[in-house]
This record gives structure tokens, C-alpha cells and sequence, in this order.
């Protein structure tokens, strides 16, 4: 609730050295590769379960925030990436190096449930298989397609088959189990209450949810590929926005700066980290509020009252990011090492918007609180609906207003501060409820919280003296990090924790651009909160989540 | 009532109070100034598919049909501030088979290309397509990308490009209201030779790749093929 940690530390927490780790994994270890922002281990591919169930279990290191596999001249690399829920600075690297001609490596699915999805990422576009994994398949891609497309030898040009097995009408007989009694029912991939391009396998059970599995890859945009072709300096950037698309623009392009600074070594001016902090709390605002418009839509119904106010508040907001950056909706405002250009002239009336905007909000959010939450019929849908314990929440690494709702006291602005936020008086919210109601309220509060900080940089941005005003630090018009640096960094995305791995190879281009997407962990809880549940339900919880698939999907 | 005059109905035994009101009060509620200006003589001489056009263009229900970052903004470009549905095609719907008009908001990839022209399919003719943001019109910034489809005409026939990345709304209510005037003029949609086609399995030449799908794939199954080198 507050900046302040609790003062209960338990052994979890305890911070090890690197050296220490070593001795705990003693045997398991085979060498060391240290990562800029983690010491790395690397170990044997049949040893990756014992690995991670020590540090899970005897170092407290909770969090799998990412798999990032690859592929080098003379061997196959899986590496995962662990933190803290309790304290997220603390990291480690596991690198798990498989064989070039038979790249095997033993799963991590049985320590990391979240795991699942990551390692089946892991073995569609790079290649790699995984031992003792439950369900190997594809899930970006078709399962027709030949080929790992960000493998070595992948070769692009050639002609791809795909079939269309879901094409077949899912009311057909062979989808009826005369035995079984259950019903099959696809939702999606075009259906208004997915989101975008999500598609759901349900099986029902009478009215009950038996089993939902999302399938997804409907918008598998290849992004990481288009970064790994981009310089890092400028052509990397716009693409950032396009992740999360819901006006979390500014926060995206942070995860990517955040990542090249550390690689690259450049300091940010505080002025440029002010501004950034303040169009950043300003994506999250019109990014919840959409949230809250969409989500009001999967419980009410149509086009109804609350989504025009919801949508009525994000135009003011986003008219003045249209001020500060020149763009509606893909803004390309941040450069390495600060912003584009400085605040729009006159000042003064940017201020004064910008302050006009903060004053109303807390009607509104009374609105909302009148329109939504205080209804009794929406409480009914939401309140012990779509339960999400904190502990199967930190098993599948959900992050952002997910983990927060279930209470998992957890947000990269205080936790691994960057950018300003620790110099601003703010609070972490959280909700004890795991309900959707809870996320909602997260999201709603934290609203609250995101307009005091925009307050805060709106009065030290005023009062900046005007010779120092630096809005962009001194950067190599090509930059080449050394060769074989590699670099994982966060940053609080409006979803969750948004994560960037790079490679560097000397170039002036990475040699692999890995994306942590908050949403595509936070999507797969969702048959932890669904089965069982009815079908309405399946659809609260998947709006509670609120999910963008562009950002799923890459 | 006299015998004689068996059919007039004696009208002081009738209530026409109400009658009379809704008769006079009728001409205040239902004019408009174009009724004024026929003025004694309200009517017009047109050919049927002409007015039909115009009935056509002047009411348009479009798919409610989200893909990717292009659907947000036509999420604002359908609600207040934007509001389309002035124009008269504001009204979305959310099945393909209550549509007219389909707004393609987003970057079209090998694995939703054909659901997609499956969603256009079942909508009922006839049937116009926006294409809605670069995306559509060639792929966009992901056009290099290896899982991209190079332009949502190589899969449905698109009557308008909308560009930009993504299009302002201002722009998605031009691309729409220009729709409109086509329609109303009778114009037809442009029918485009499409390169990515859905198809039978056995009918494809047998290449390497056939050769190596031919044990995994039913030969009725529907395929699609598309060769990215040869795309636009």
C-alpha cells in the first residue's frame, strides 16, 4: 500500500552474492556468463528442474519472468530469467546451452507453471525442444508451418501451407461426444468480448466450463524480428507502441530506452525523466480507462453509458498527449537518452490543461464509482468471480494490476525504481479480493495514484529553471554495444512488467530482441480462473485480465 | 340516419378531436425544409436503383470487428467526440451476418487471414470493405515481417484504403462517408484477382513442401498457400 517495504523480511528475501548462489548450486553449475543486470550460471540441459527448484525453494527466487531462447553459430541457448516478487533488483540468469544438431533441454514446467507457454514459444520460433514438457506444440504460429522463423537457417522465402482445420464447422457431429455429454465451443478469434484476436477453446459442461484453453498467434506481427532488424538508435523505437496499443505508447517505448540505456550506458537528464514520467502515468490512465470501458462493455452489454464516459475521458487525456508528443496514439516521443522535443509552447497552457484534466478527474472516477462499481447487479457478476489465489498468481508470473489484485504487493515504479518515480510521493495499490472486482478497483485506484504523480511533475516541470532543461543527453549517432553483452530490464507497463532481453553483437543492430510481454503471462492464468466457472464468468475474467493481443501475441 | 343515404355516417355521432390534432400537428412534426420545397406536389421521379443506392449509402451497419492498435481509434471513431454514427453507419454489429460494411482495423497474419475471409464470407451481400491503416493496404511497418500477410486485399476485396498508422479518426470518418457517396453513385466494388486463395489440398502442384505435408494432411482439407516472395 505505501512506498515503504514491509519491515517483516523473511529468508526468501535475504540477498545473496553471486558467489554465494554458486556455492547453493554447487555441482550444478558448469560455468559462469554474467548478464548486465544478473549474475548468470550456466548448467547442463538435464539438470534445468533441480536448478530452478533450489533457487525457488532455498533462495526465494519466485518469479520466472521470461524463457528468452536463441540460437548461435555453434549451439542453441534457453535462458531463464528469475526475480523476487519480494524484491525484483535481486536477479539471476539460469543459461541452459543445448546441442546445435539436436537441441534438447529439459522443461521447466513442472517448478514454473508459467513456463508452459514460454518454453512453447521458445520451441515455435527458435526451435528448441523441451523434455518432460506436457504440451509441445506450436502457439504463435500455424501448426503447418515449416520451419523455426527466428532460427539460423530459417529461410524466409519459401511458400507456406496452411490448413484450416478451424474452419470446420465446430457444431459437426465429430465434435460431439456422444459419451462425454460435453459441448464444444469456439469463442473468437472475431468476437467482441475477446479483446481483439483471441481465440478459446471451451468445452462445456452443460453450462459449466470444463476446459478453456486460449489459442493465440492471430497477431503474431513477427516484432521481434522487425526489432532485430532495426538500429538501435531510431528504427527500433516506433515499434514499441505498437505492443500494447491501447495508448500505453509511452510506457512500451520506456521498456525498450530502459534496456538500450543500461546496454549502451546512457544517462538520462532528470528533466527528460520528468517528462517522461509524467506522459508515462498519462498512457496508463487512458490505457486503464479503457480497460474500465471495455470491461463495463463485457458486463453490461452494448455501446452503453459507460464505455462513452470511459472513451470521453481518454479523448481528454489523449488530446494532451497529442500536445506533448504530436500523435494520437503511436507517439514515438522517447529517444535514447530522453525525449524528442521539450513541452509544447506556450507552457503555460499545457500546464494549465494538463491541470484543468487532473482537477475533473476525481468526479469522473465518483462517476464511475456510481456507474460501476456501486452497482449491485455488476458487483454480482464480478465480486468472487474469477478467483486467482496470489500464489498460483507468482506460479505463473502474472504481474501488473492481475498480481495487484490478488495482492501481491509488486509494481517495478517502487520496486525497481526508475525514471523519477522515487523522488514522487505515490502509493502501490493493492486488493486483497483475487476476484475481478479487485482488478478492477486496482485499476481504478491506481488511476488516482498515476494523477497525483502527473500533479507532482507538472509542479517541478513548471518550476524547472529554464537554462536547464535538458531534454536529451549526449548519444553516438550509431551506437554499437560491445559484442556479447546481454541485458534484461523491466519496467511497470500498464499491464505488468514489460521486459526487454537484448544480445548485442558488435553491431549496430541486436542480435536478439526478446520481448517479456506482462500480457501474455497474465492470459494464461486464465483457465485457473474459468474452469468451473460459467460462461459469463469465462468472459468477466478474461475483460478483468485485460489483455491487448498485440502485446500477447508480438 | 335517413334511409336514403345509407353510407354517410353522421358526423357529429364521431370523436375527432384527436384525429384532427394528429392530422394538423402532423405537417409541424414531419417537415423539414426539403418537404417545404416540393411544396404542394411531394413527389419525385427517380429510377429505382438509384433510390436504392441512396437507401443504401444513407444506412450502412458495420461489423463490429477489432484486429489490432487501427481498432482503438475506430473504437473513438464510433463513440462520442467522433461519433460516426452522424453519417448514418455508426451502428456496429457484432455478427458478420446483420453487416454491411466491414472495417479492417489491423495487420492481417498467415494464421487470422483466413478466418477472416471466412467472417467475410458470411456476411450477405451487398458488401463493402474500408481497409483501415497501412497495415492493410501493404502490411505496414511489419511488412518484412515473416508471418505477415502483404495487404488485406490479398485476401478480400477492400472498395477503400484508409492510410496512415493508424489513421486519425477524422480520416476513418472521410474513408467511410467517401464509401457512402460510392455506393450511392452505384459503384461496385473493384473485384481484385487474389493471389492468396483458399484451396484443396490435392489441388496444389506437388512441390517439395506438398510432397513433405502430403502424409500429414487429408487431402479434402482446405489449405491456404501463400509464397511471400511473390507478394506485392
Amino acid at each position: 500500500m505505501s512506498l515503504e517495504r514491509p519491515d517483516t523480511v523473511d529468508d526468501g528475501a535475504v540477498e545473496r552474492t553471486p558467489d554465494e548462489l554458486e556455492a547453493l548450486l554447487g555441482d550444478l553449475v558448469v560455468d559462469r556468463d554474467d548478464h548486465l543486470n544478473a549474475p548468470g550460471f550456466v548448467i547442463r540441459p538435464d539438470t534445468v528442474q533441480e536448478t530452478l527448484r533450489t533457487l525457488k525453494e532455498q533462495a526465494g527466487y519466485d518469479h520466472l519472468s521470461v524463457v528468452s531462447a536463441q540460437e548461435y553459430e555453434n549451439r542453441y541457448e534457453s535462458i531463464y530469467h528469475l526475480k523476487k516478487y519480494d524484491d525484483p533488483t535481486q536477479e539471476v540468469s539460469i543459461v541452459v546451452p543445448a546441442d546445435k544438431d539436436d537441441p534438447v533441454s529439459e522443461s521447466a514446467e513442472p517448478v514454473f507453471r508459467t513456463a508452459d507457454w514460454h518454453e512453447r514459444e521458445a520451441y515455435d520460433l527458435i526451435g528448441i525442444e523441451y523434455d518432460d514438457h506436457p504440451d509441445l506444440r506450436r502457439i504463435l504460429l500455424p501448426e503447418t508451418w515449416q520451419g523455426h522463423p527466428l532460427s539460423m537457417d530459417y529461410d524466409k522465402d519459401r511458400p507456406q501451407i496452411a490448413t484450416l482445420p478451424e474452419h470446420a464447422n465446430p457444431l459437426e457431429d465429430h465434435h460431439k461426444d456422444a459419451e462425454s455429454d460435453t459441448m464444444f465451443l469456439n469463442i473468437g478469434p472475431h468476437h467482441p468480448a475477446t479483446h481483439g484476436v483471441l481465440h478459446l477453446k471451451t468445452v462445456l459442461d452443460g453450462e459449466q466450463v470444463a476446459d478453456v484453453e486460449p489459442d493465440i498467434g492471430y497477431l503474431h506481427r513477427s516484432e521481434e524480428q522487425m526489432a532485430q532488424s532495426g538500429t538501435y538508435r531510431h528504427q527500433i523505437m516506433p515499434y514499441p507502441d505498437r505492443w500494447d496499443y491501447i495508448s500505453a505508447g509511452l510506457l512500451n517505448e520506456w521498456a525498450y530506452a530502459r534496456a538500450a540505456e543500461d546496454l549502451a550506458d546512457i544517462e538520462v537528464p532528470e528533466y527528460a525523466q520528468v517528462i517522461r514520467t509524467m506522459g508515462a502515468e498519462m498512457c496508463r490512465i487512458a490505457a486503464h480507462m479503457l480497460a474500465l470501458a471495455t470491461f463495463a462493455l463485457d458486463i453490461n452489454g452494448d455501446f452503453t453509458a459507460t464505455f462513452m464516459y470511459a472513451i470521453n475521458d481518454r479523448e481528454r487525456v489523449q488530446n494532451l498527449l497529442e500536445d506533448l508528443t504530436g500523435q494520437r496514439l503511436m507517439f514515438n516521443y522517447f529517444r535514447l537518452g530522453g525525449v524528442v522535443w521539450d513541452l509544447p509552447e506556450p507552457r503555460e497552457e499545457f500546464f494549465s490543461d494538463t491541470r484543468d484534466f487532473l482537477d475533473q478527474l476525481p468526479e469522473s472516477i465518483e462517476e464511475y464509482h456510481n456507474l460501476i462499481t456501486s452497482n449491485e447487479i455488476f458487483q454480482m457478476r464480478t465480486i468472487d468471480t474469477g478467483i486467482l489465489p496470489p500464489e498460483v498468481a507468482k506460479n505463473y508470473g502474472a504481474t501488473g494490476p492481475v498480481a495487484r489484485g490478488s495482492g501481491v504487493d509488486y509494481d517495478l515504479r517502487r520496486d525497481d525504481p526508475y525514471g523519477y518515480y522515487d523522488e514522487l510521493d505515490w502509493d502501490v495499490v493493492t486488493e486483497d479480493g483475487c476476484d475481478n472486482f479487485s482488478r478492477l478497483l486496482v485499476r481504478m485506484r491506481e488511476v488516482e495514484e498515476s494523477a497525483k504523480i502527473i500533479e507532482q511533475c507538472v509542479d517541478l516541470l513548471e518550476d524547472w529553471p529554464e537554462d536547464e532543461r535538458n531534454i536529451q543527453a549526449n548519444v553516438p549517432r550509431t551506437l554499437r554495444p560491445d559484442d556479447d553483452t546481454e541485458i534484461y530490464r523491466a519496467v511497470e507497463g500498464a499491464k505488468g512488467e514489460l521486459g526487454i532481453y537484448i544480445r548485442a553483437d558488435g553491431t549496430d543492430k541486436p542480435a536478439r530482441f526478446k520481448i517479456r510481454s506482462p500480457c501474455f503471462s497474465n492470459l494464461q492464468t486464465l483457465p485457473e480462473m474459468a474452469n468451473g466457472e460459467y460462461i459469463p464468468d469465462v468472459i468477466a475474467a478474461l475483460g478483468s485480465l485485460d489483455v491487448v493481443l498485440g502485446e500477447v501475441d508480438r | 340516419m335517413s334511409s336514403d343515404q345509407p353510407f354517410i355516417t353522421d358526423d357529429s355521432q364521431v370523436v375527432t378531436e384527436t384525429r384532427d390534432a394528429r392530422m394538423t400537428g402532423q405537417g409541424d412534426r414531419f417537415n423539414s425544409r426539403l418537404r417545404e420545397a416540393f411544396g404542394s406536389s411531394p413527389f419525385i421521379l427517380t429510377k429505382f436503383d438509384k433510390f436504392l443506392n441512396w437507401c443504401r449509402g444513407s444506412s450502412m451497419f458495420m461489423l463490429q470487428f477489432g484486429i489490432a492498435c487501427c481498432s482503438i481509434e475506430m473504437m473513438h471513431t464510433y463513440a462520442v467526440k467522433h461519433d460516426l454514427d452522424r453519417f448514418g453507419s455508426g451502428v456496429p454489429r457484432a455478427s458478420p451476418r446483420q453487416a454491411d460494411v466491414m472495417i479492417v482495423p489491423g495487420t492481417i497474419v498467415s494464421k487470422f487471414a483466413p478466418r477472416m475471409k471466412r467472417v467475410y464470407d458470411q456476411m450477405p451481400e451487398p458488401k463493402f470493405v474500408v481497409g483501415m491503416g497501412s497495415c492493410t493496404i501493404s502490411g505496414g511497418p511489419f511488412q518484412e515481417g515473416y508471418n505477415v500477410i502483404k495487404g488485406a486485399e490479398e485476401v478480400i476485396p477492400i472498395d477503400i484504403h484508409v492510410p496512415g498508422c493508424p489513421p486519425r479518426p477524422e480520416a476513418l470518418v472521410y474513408g467511410v462517408v467517401k464509401l457512402q457517396e460510392r455506393v450511392a453513385n452505384g459503384e461496385a466494388a473493384p473485384v481484385t484477382v487474389k493471389p492468396y486463395e483458399l484451396e484443396e489440398f490435392s489441388d496444389l502442384e506437388r512441390d517439395e513442401l506438398v510432397e513433405k505435408l502430403t502424409d500429414q494432411i487429408d487431402d479434402d482439407e482446405l489449405v491456404m498457400r501463400y509464397n511471400f516472395a511473390d507478394s506485392p
